[in-house]
C-alpha cells in the first residue's frame, strides 16, 4: 500500500509542472513559493534601530506623554461636556495647545516648532483622545497635514509665511472632499481657471474640518479636467480671501466640539504663488499626506477607546451586584479581557505604523492596517463599556455615551474603512 | 539687589493619582513598575524659583535630589520646568533614606554650591514627614533655624539677644525659631526674603536675613506645565551626578525603619433605624457606649 502511494507520488512528481501550485501534494517538496513578502528578507535592525519593545519610548517622549496627559486632565477634562452641547470648541483649550508647543511638535525650531519625532504626535493625540477626541482631532490635523503639506511641498517663501502663523495661533484646513466626491476624492469639480499669473478658483467643497476657525485653507481644485486627477493642484489660500465663504457647521452625531462645514469659493482670486508643490501634482500630496493622517487617526481612535477603557473598568469594580462587584464575574472578566486584548493588538499596530514613518520605512500598508483595526476597536470598546456600565452608560451625565457616539467617525473619514481594506488588499496582491 | 543662587530640593515618589496598593508582606508599599511622578509640593518649590528667575531676581536654578537612579527622570522633569542644571546624590537600590539623608546630602551640597536660597516642598506625599526643611536649616544654622541667627527685627523695635529666649517688642512679637516653612507667598528684598505662613491660627509674615530656608505649601503658586520646546532643551542641560557617600550620607543603618504597613479596613455598610430608642440599642449593642 505504502509502495503504491510512494509510486503515485513519485508520477505525480513527474507532473509536477502541469499540476496548479495549490493543489500539488505536500509531501511531494516542500517548494519555497515564490513571495515578495519582506518577511521573508530578513529586517535587520542596523545601526541606529534599535529592538526594542513598542513601549518603549525615549525620555524626551515620555516626558511629553505625562506633560499632555497632565493638560488634558487640568485644562480640557472640565469642558468636554459642555464643548459637546454646545457643538464649540473652548478657545482656551485650542489657544494652550498651541502655548504648550503642541500644535507644532515635529516642525524646525528655525519655524517656531521644537524639531520632536513623529512619534511624539502620535503619544500627544492619543492622550488628548484619553480625553476629549474632538480636541485631539484639532491637534492631530495641524500636526500631521497642515505642517507636513507645507514642509513637504512648500517653498522656501510659503514656509517663512506660514509656519511660524501655523505653530504660533493659526489653524489649517484641508479642503479635499465636495457633496459629489469623498472617496473618489479624484473625481472633484472645483476649478481653477489659469489668468494670467493668477487663478480664479469656482466650486464648493463639503465635510471640512476645523473649517469654523482655521486661518488658512489647502484647496485642492483641477486646473485642466481633461487631465482627469492629473490637473488636481493644492493652492494655498488665507481665510480673508475675498470669495471665499464657510458655512453653517454641520450638526454631528460626535467629535461635535471640532467644527465640520462647507466651504464655498466664489471666484477666489489667487496668485500663482500660492500653489502649493507643482500643478497637477495636487493628487499625489492628497494620497501622501493622507498616510501619515492614517496613522494620526488611528492614534485617536486608539486614545478613545483607551480613555472608554479606563474610565469604565474601574466602575465594574465598584458596583456590586448579587454580593459581589460585577468585575469579579468571570463572564464580565472575560469580556474586559478580550477588549483588552484587542486594544493592545490595536496599541501596537499604531505604535509600529508611527516607528516605520519615522524611521522612513514604508507604511503605507501597515499605516491602513492600523487605522481599519483601531477604528473597529474603538467601536467595540465603547460600545462594550455602555453595556458593562448599565443604566448609567446610557445617560449623558456620565462620559462613556459620548465616546460611543465619538468612535463612528473613525470608521468613516481619512479614507473610510472599505477604501482601507482596499488598500490593504493592493499590497496583498502585490506580495504574492 | 544681587541676582541669587537658588537651589530647590525634588523628590521622586509615587505619583498622586496612583491607586497605592501594600507591597506582599507588609514592609511597605508597592513601587515596582508604578508610575511615579516629581512631588507636588517640590514641583511647587520648583516653579517658585523659576518664578524669580523670570523676575530676574535669581540668576541660577539648580535642582537637587537624593535617590536611586531613576531620580534621573525627576530631575529631567524640573529641567525641563525652568532649572538650569540638575544634581543628583545617588544612592543604590534599596538603601532606605528619609529625611536626616537628605538634609545631610542637601547641606553638603549647599556648601558645594553656595546658593543663597533653599527652597523645598514642605513634605513629601509618600512619606508626609515635613521634617526635610526644618533638619536643613538645623544643619546649616540658617533662618528657619531654632536660634535667632539672622532674624531682622522690625523696625522701631530691639534687636534680640543671641542667648535666645523671647523677648517682646514694640510691635511684631519676637518667635523663638522664625521658620520659613508652610510659605503661601514669597518676597525677595534687599539680602532678605519676606515670607508668609500659613499657621494654625491664620497668616503670619516674617522677614529672614538670606541665606534662608523656605519651604513650599499649597498655595504659594500654581506650578506650570513643561512646554515642549522646554523639554526638548532639557536634555542639554548639564546633569551631575554624585554618589550620595561623597555627600557625607551613610548607607548603614538608617535611623528610621518602616516596621509595617497595612490598608485601612475595609468600610463596613452603615445601617439605617427607625427610632432613638433602636438607635441607642445598637450602639449599646456594638459596644460603642
Amino acid at each position: 500500500m505504502a509502495a503504491a502511494a510512494g509510486a503515485w507520488l513519485r508520477g505525480c512528481a513527474k507532473l509536477r509542472r502541469h499540476m496548479p501550485a495549490h493543489l500539488a501534494p505536500w509531501r511531494v517538496c516542500p517548494r519555497v513559493f515564490r513571495s515578495s513578502k519582506s518577511e521573508l528578507r530578513p529586517n535587520l535592525a542596523s545601526d541606529g534601530l534599535v529592538c526594542a519593545p513598542l513601549q518603549m519610548f525615549t525620555e524626551e517622549e515620555a516626558m511629553l506623554k505625562d506633560m499632555v496627559a497632565k493638560f488634558a486632565q487640568e485644562r480640557v477634562a472640565p469642558f468636554v461636556q459642555k464643548m459637546d452641547e454646545n457643538a464649540k470648541m473652548e478657545d482656551s483649550i485650542v489657544q494652550g495647545l498651541f502655548e504648550q508647543g503642541l500644535m507644532s511638535i515635529e516642525l524646525g525650531e528655525e519655524y517656531g516648532g521644537t524639531g520632536a519625532s513623529f512619534f511624539s504626535i502620535i503619544l500627544a493625540v492619543e492622550e488628548l483622545a484619553k480625553v476629549d477626541p474632538a480636541v485631539s482631532l484639532v491637534c492631530e490635523l495641524q500636526n500631521t497635514l497642515t505642517n507636513k503639506l507645507f514642509t513637504t511641498y512648500g517653498t522656501e517663501e510659503q514656509k517663512r509665511t506660514y509656519l511660524p502663523r501655523v505653530s504660533k495661533d493659526t489653524l489649517g484646513s484641508f479642503c479635499l472632499s465636495e457633496a459629489g466626491s469623498g472617496s473618489d476624492a479624484f473625481s472633484l469639480k472645483t476649478r481653477a481657471e489659469k489668468k494670467g499669473d493668477y487663478y480664479i478658483i469656482n466650486g464648493s467643497k463639503m465635510w471640512i474640518s476645523l473649517a469654523e476657525d482655521a486661518g488658512v485653507f489647502f484647496v485642492m481644485a483641477n486646473t485642466d479636467p481633461s487631465l482627469g486627477y492629473r490637473g488636481i493642484t493644492c493652492f494655498i489660500v488665507d481665510r480673508n480671501t475675498e470669495g471665499l465663504h464657510v458655512g453653517k457647521k454641520e450638526d454631528k452625531l460626535g467629535i461635535r466640539a471640532c467644527s465640520t462645514c462647507p466651504v464655498t469659493f466664489d471666484n477666489v482670486k489667487v496668485p500663482e504663488s500660492s500653489i502649493l508643490g507643482q500643478v497637477g501634482q495636487g493628487y499625489k500630496y492628497a494620497i501622501g499626506m493622507l498616510n501619515t493622517g492614517r496613522i494620526g487617526i488611528a492614534a485617536q481612535m486608539l486614545g478613545l477607546a483607551q480613555g472608554c477603557f479606563d474610565r469604565t473598568v474601574p466602575y465594574t469594580k465598584e458596583r456590586v451586584q448579587f454580593g459581589k462587584s460585577i468585575f469579579d464575574f468571570q463572564g464580565m472578566q472575560h469580556q474586559i479581557a478580550q477588549v483588552a486584548t484587542q486594544l493592545e493588538a490595536a496599541r501596537l499596530l499604531t505604535y509600529n505604523a508611527a516607528r516605520l514613518a519615522e524611521a522612513g520605512r514604508p507604511a503605507i500598508k501597515e499605516a491602513s492596517m492600523a487605522k481599519f483595526f483601531t477604528a473597529e476597536v474603538a467601536t467595540l470598546t465603547t460600545s462594550k463599556c455602555i453595556e458593562w456600565m448599565g443604566g448609567v452608560g446610557f445617560t449623558r451625565n456620565y462620559p462613556i455615551e459620548k465616546y460611543y457616539r465619538d468612535c463612528k467617525i473613525g470608521t468613516i473619514y481619512e479614507g473610510t474603512s472599505n477604501i482601507q481594506l482596499s488598500t490593504i488588499a493592493k499590497f496583498l496582491a502585490q506580495e504574492y | 539687589m544681587a541676582a541669587l543662587r537658588v537651589l530647590v530640593g525634588v523628590k521622586r515618589v509615587i505619583d498622586f493619582a496612583v491607586k497605592v496598593r501594600v507591597a506582599p508582606g507588609g514592609g511597605g508599599v508597592q513601587t515596582q513598575g508604578v508610575k511615579h511622578a516629581l512631588n507636588p509640593f517640590c514641583e511647587i518649590a520648583l516653579e517658585e524659583a523659576v518664578r524669580l528667575k523670570e523676575a530676574g531676581l535669581a540668576k541660577e536654578v539648580i535642582a537637587a535630589s537624593l535617590g536611586t537612579k531613576s531620580s534621573q527622570e525627576t530631575l529631567r522633569t524640573a529641567l525641563a520646568v525652568g532649572a538650569d542644571r540638575a544634581v543628583l546624590a545617588e544612592v543604590g537600590e534599596g538603601v532606605a533614606t528619609g529625611p536626616l539623608e537628605v538634609a545631610t546630602a542637601l547641606a553638603a551640597l549647599v556648601g558645594r554650591l553656595q546658593p543663597q536660597l533653599v527652597l523645598l516642598g514642605k513634605q513629601a506625599i509618600d512619606d508626609d514627614c515635613n521634617q526635610t526643611g526644618q533638619l536643613l536649616a538645623a544643619m546649616l544654622d540658617w533662618p528657619q533655624s531654632r536660634g535667632m541667627t539672622g532674624y531682622i527685627p522690625p523696625d522701631g523695635c530691639e534687636a534680640p539677644g543671641l542667648e535666645g529666649g523671647p523677648v517682646h517688642t514694640g510691635r511684631l512679637p519676637v518667635l523663638t525659631g522664625p521658620q520659613g516653612t508652610f510659605a503661601s507667598r514669597v518676597e525677595l528684598e534687599d539680602g532678605a526674603v519676606r515670607v508668609q505662613r500659613e499657621v494654625d491660627g491664620g497668616l503670619e509674615t516674617l522677614r529672614l536675613r538670606l541665606p534662608a530656608v523656605l519651604t513650599a505649601d499649597l498655595r504659594l503658586n500654581e506650578p506650570r506645565y513643561a512646554t515642549l520646546p522646554n523639554i526638548m532643551k532639557a536634555k542639554k542641560k548639564p546633569m551631575e551626578v554624585i554618589p550620595a557617600a561623597d555627600l557625607g550620607v551613610s548607607g548603614g543603618s538608617p535611623r528610621l525603619k518602616v516596621l509595617q504597613v497595612q490598608e485601612p479596613p475595609a468600610r463596613a455598610g452603615g445601617e439605617k433605624v427607625e427610632n432613638v430608642e433602636t438607635l441607642v440599642e445598637k450602639l449599646r449593642q456594638s459596644g460603642r457606649i
